[in-house]
């Protein structure tokens, strides 16, 4: 009745093969979920430019670490040795007061890198307690956090950040928490969106119907499932904040003397450049390296995360 | 009768990050000129993907139509089409209804400037041509107050008037071949025998061949002339509607067919479901494709591809159940 | 439509009050006199009479609150007080300040829009080639760029090193023509559109890469449409949307990036002003300018909301 119309292998053939067998149920292995340290690892193996950018990175901050080991004092004048141009003693040259600006760059990156750090830090734990609390409890306390992060995106931050230090001392302490001020809003948005779609999974329901608290969902369950959108967002959280920072020591507002940042040195430089070009550019390079690889780490992890966008 | 288009050796992979996904392994089959023919399966299978790389809308990259795929639109190899000539086949021979209509349409463009814009693209010119044409289309689709609801957006329309207009886009410069990839499941129940109907009435009218995809027998069953069941990227079971229906050779096509509810049968017997998941296709099992959720599963299926049986003319199925030395192993084959 | 511009009236109206009154306090708590400047030694001695006839006409009499309404009322009616450093209103001299800051604003709102909507569409359409990437890298840089030392490079460059540009001001002494003015504008133009232009291009490409994969997109490839048609008939308009609402977002950039380039710049705009004002403690000043850019900064947004709704047909008939 059944014709065959098909080759067939006949070789390969027996009776024996021709028995019926119940297939054990092969469950699909989906495999285990990649947790977020992997999921960095293959975002860093497989985008070559956020590589470069960890590297460079890696670098810059190493170096400003080791920056007491440099053979010059930062604040050592050398009025004989003014604005030299790079030789094999001073490898980037001499500043208006004939300091070593390599030192001088070095040691401005520790406090460039370190207020960055800092007020992402801070804005990263106060976006993500209010984003969380926001996005988790709804309702009347989800509509004035909102309202309050709309409020703090809709003012020109800088001009408020400068109308503020015409009073207050500027010292590193408040510049961490002025720019921490107006950069927690972007992050509490992004962790609240998060929070909305986490809180909706199984786990998460089912662990509310165990009676669990509230604080410790947040903790246990919703927090560590936005690890990687939190990363992203700190990471554009440091550059921003870097920015920012140079802006504002720049200014006059930021970063105040005896301690300099990048920002500051380039206030510094910026009347000087008619004759010494070099003691404008180099702070000023070391700011766009810093930002635009924290940028470009930032977006790799986005796009990483959400296939969508490429 | 002379056969429109003749797919011979479809395979058509994409590439992913957690690798090759084989979508499409090997189809093949054949429509006629003014003839309906279903492509009936589960979601995944590979039925939507083969009706677009038919369309010519799979991208490449990150798919990849292989080499050894042949597409015979009346006579001529579309895989080796220049772009020029593509413009030409898709919305002049054929043509596609999607799905979701909401989707489909440009939510900042009029449901009129969307249907001339085909018009436009084969051959209309005038203005006043294609302006009248646009309204003779959505009169004939039943758009009622056509010329005021050329003006419309989109999200004006309800769900199945939006269909309606789909298919007006569709059917406009008579194409030889329309495609319609689940044009009903977005539906409400109501509307989609409406719908089924419009277009069969329309398909009739201009002698225009029909591939329709579903997942749902119950749409294709007065509809379609063959029905063609595809599992895991790969044709399982072919024939007329009344093989497919009555003669069901296939375990899968029984199995899909008992997963459709019917009014005529017993109440106490309970809708069956197929047990298990569809295999994972960035790594398919050797073999058939079926055998890990078959209930005629023998050794063999887990070893070697099936073979093709012919039981009446046009009426095939891929199982080795058929096979000689299987013959009283599952008792008498049910007719 | 109309409920939705009320709505957004009164939020706004709320917006600025709060930053009115955040301001004035911090301001107005803040230790120091604001009268330091008039009591330097050198200057003649105030009598306390004076002193107080001179707090009298700077509003500085009477309890913060007291002072806060005063103020308001002054505002509303249109009279934002008396500068501390020179005596002058307030509003005059932001008024006169004005038209060259809009100007700069303006001159680089069109420059960003111009180059961004080409090199995004560009960068969406070639995604991952080496169109995309080549724009895509220097978007990074304008992202990434400090606006400031963007300035001093340029100046480096073409002043001092090629000597074909001015390095600061907005008119040479004694040359009044647009020439001499556009020559002035250019360099401050470009680095406040620097970091814009980057963030529009970075939008209008993604957005250029989702609509991509929109379904209305296969429709339109499944009529015959070519991609360049598609691209032109079907993708632009969607994809120039929301860009009307990231301008208006974008307000506020301009309005602190003008601060930082006319700072650099020697400009003489409002920014300049704001600058001196903060180092003078002039506190009708700071007020003024901190409002007039909230208020910039909120109408702009606001007008972008409007502008979008009648754009896109969706909105417009949901809104009615």
């Amino acid at each position: 009745m059944a014709r065959l119309i098909s080759e067939i292998n006949k070789a390969a053939l027996n009776r024996e093969l021709f028995r019926r067998i119940t297939r054990e149920k092969v469950n699909q292995d989906i495999g285990p979920e990649r947790t977020t340290w992997q999921n960095l690892k293959a975002v860093f193996l497989s985008n070559k430019a956020a590589l470069c950018c960890l590297i460079i990175l890696v670098i810059i901050i190493i170096a400003s670490l080791c920056a007491p080991l440099s053979p010059y004092d930062p604040d050592e004048m050398d009025l004989v040795n003014k604005m030299a141009a790079p030789s094999a003693e001073h490898i980037l040259g001499t500043d208006e007061m004939g300091r070593d600006e390599l030192t001088r760059v070095l040691y401005g990156g520790r406090v460039s890198l370190l207020v960055g750090v800092l007020s992402m830090l801070v804005s990263v734990i106060v976006g993500v307690f209010l984003g969380t609390v926001s996005g988790y409890c709804g309702g009347k306390t989800d509509v004035i956090l909102m309202r309050i992060v709309d409020m703090f995106q809709s003012v020109p931050s800088l001009l408020l950040i400068i109308v503020i230090y015409s009073i207050v001392p500027p010292t590193m302490t408040t510049l961490v928490f002025m720019l921490a001020m107006f950069s927690w809003p972007s992050v509490a948005r992004i962790v609240r969106a998060q929070t909305l779609t986490v809180k909706e999974r199984d786990y998460v329901l089912a662990a509310k119907t165990l009676g669990v608290s509230h604080h410790i969902i947040i903790i246990k369950h919703i927090i560590p499932n936005m690890t990687s959108q939190i990363i992203v967002a700190a990471s554009l959280a440091i550059a921003n904040a870097i920015l920012d920072e140079s802006t504002l020591s720049f200014l006059g507002y930021g970063v105040q003397l005896p301690k300099s940042s990048w920002g500051s040195m380039l206030q510094g430089a910026q009347q000087w450049m008619l004759y010494d070009p070099l003691l404008a550019l180099v702070p000023g390079i070391f700011i766009l390296l810093t930002v635009l690889c924290f940028n470009i780490i930032g977006d790799a992890l986005q796009q990483a995360l959400d296939p969508k966008l490429n | 009768m002379k056969k429109l288009l003749e797919v011979k050796n479809l395979r058509v992979s994409f590439h992913s990050y957690s690798g090759e996904v084989e979508a499409v392994r090997g189809v093949s089959f054949h429509v006629n000129e003014g003839e309906s023919v279903a492509i009936v399966g589960e979601s995944g299978c590979g039925k939507s993907v083969t009706a677009r790389t038919v369309m010519g809308l799979t991208q490449c990259p990150p798919g990849e139509i292989k080499e050894g795929s042949e597409i015979i639109f009346d006579g001529r190899d579309i895989t080796k089409f220049s772009e020029k000539e593509w413009q030409r086949y898709r919305g002049g021979d054929c043509a596609i209804i999607f799905q979701d209509a909401l989707a489909a349409l440009n939510p900042t463009l009029t449901v009129g400037h969307q249907i001339e814009e085909k018009l436009k693209l084969h051959g209309i010119k005038d203005k006043k041509e294609a302006y009248s044409e646009t309204v003779r289309l959505l009169t004939a689709v039943g758009i009622p107050n056509p010329e005021k609801r050329y003006k419309a957006y989109p999200h004006e329309f309800s769900g199945g008037m939006r269909q309606r207009i789909m298919i007006a886009i569709a059917i406009a410069c008579n194409p030889g071949l329309l495609i319609a990839d689940e044009p009903t499941t977005a539906l409400d129940v109501t509307i989609q025998a409406d719908i089924i109907d419009l277009i069969k009435e329309l398909v009739k009218e201009h002698n225009t061949a029909v591939i329709m995809i579903t997942h749902d027998l119950g749409v294709v069953a007065d509809m379609a002339e063959r029905i063609i069941v595809m599992y895991a990227g790969k044709v399982v079971e072919e024939g007329s509607s009344e093989d497919i229906f009555y003669k069901t050779k296939h375990p899968y096509t029984r199995a899909l067919l008992n997963s459709v509810p019917r009014l005529d049968l017993d109440e106490e017997k309970e809708l069956e479901f197929i047990e298990g998941a569809p295999p994972d296709m960035t790594d398919p099992p050797k073999g058939c494709a079926f055998a890990g959720r078959c209930p005629y599963c023998m050794e063999i299926c887990t070893k070697e591809e099936p073979p093709c049986y012919e039981f009446n003319e046009g009426h095939t199925a891929h199982c080795w159940k058929y096979h000689e030395y299987a013959e009283g192993l599952f008792g008498e084959v049910e007719e | 439509m109309k409920s939705f511009v009320f709505k957004r009236t009164v939020q706004m109206i709320f917006v600025l009050f709060l930053v009115s009154v955040f301001s004035f306090g911090i301001i107005h708590f803040s230790p120091g006199d604001p009268l330091a400047m008039y009591k330097q030694p050198g200057m003649h001695k105030m009598t306390v009479e004076q002193e107080e006839a001179l707090k009298e006409e700077l509003g500085l009499n009477g309890t913060v609150t007291d002072q806060y309404i005063g103020w308001a009322k002054k505002t509303l009616n249109g009279d934002l007080g008396t500068s501390i450093s020179n005596r002058l209103p307030v509003k005059d001299q932001i008024f006169e300040r004005i038209p060259a800051t809009a100007g700069l604003m303006a001159a680089s709102l069109v420059i960003s829009i111009v180059c961004a909507v080409p090199l995004g569409l560009i960068a969406g359409m070639y995604n991952n080639k080496w169109q995309d990437n080549l724009i895509s890298t220097f978007t990074y840089f304008g992202i990434s760029i400090p606006a400031f030392w963007f300035g001093i490079v340029l100046i480096i460059l073409f002043s001092l090193k090629l000597n074909i540009l001015p390095s600061g001001g907005m008119r040479t002494i004694g040359v009044d023509s647009t020439w001499d003015l556009i020559k002035h504008g250019i360099l401050p133009a470009l680095v406040l559109s620097v970091n814009n232009t980057a963030v529009f291009v970075r939008y209008i490409r993604a957005n250029t890469i989702t609509q991509m994969k929109e379904e209305y997109v296969m429709t339109a490839k499944s009529k015959g449409a070519s991609g360049t048609g598609i691209l032109f008939y079907h993708v632009l308009k969607n994809c120039m949307l929301p860009v009307i609402t990231l301008v208006g977002s974008r307000f506020g950039m301009f309005i602190t990036g003008s601060f930082v380039v006319e700072s650099v710049f020697s400009w003489p705009g409002i920014g300049q002003l704001g600058m001196s004002a903060v180092n003078n403690r002039d506190y009708p000043m700071i007020m003024g300018i901190t409002m007039l850019s909230c208020i910039a900064l909120l109408l702009g947004n606001f007008l972008a909301d409007i502008l979008y709704g009648f754009a896109d047909p969706r909105i417009k008939q949901g809104k009615e």
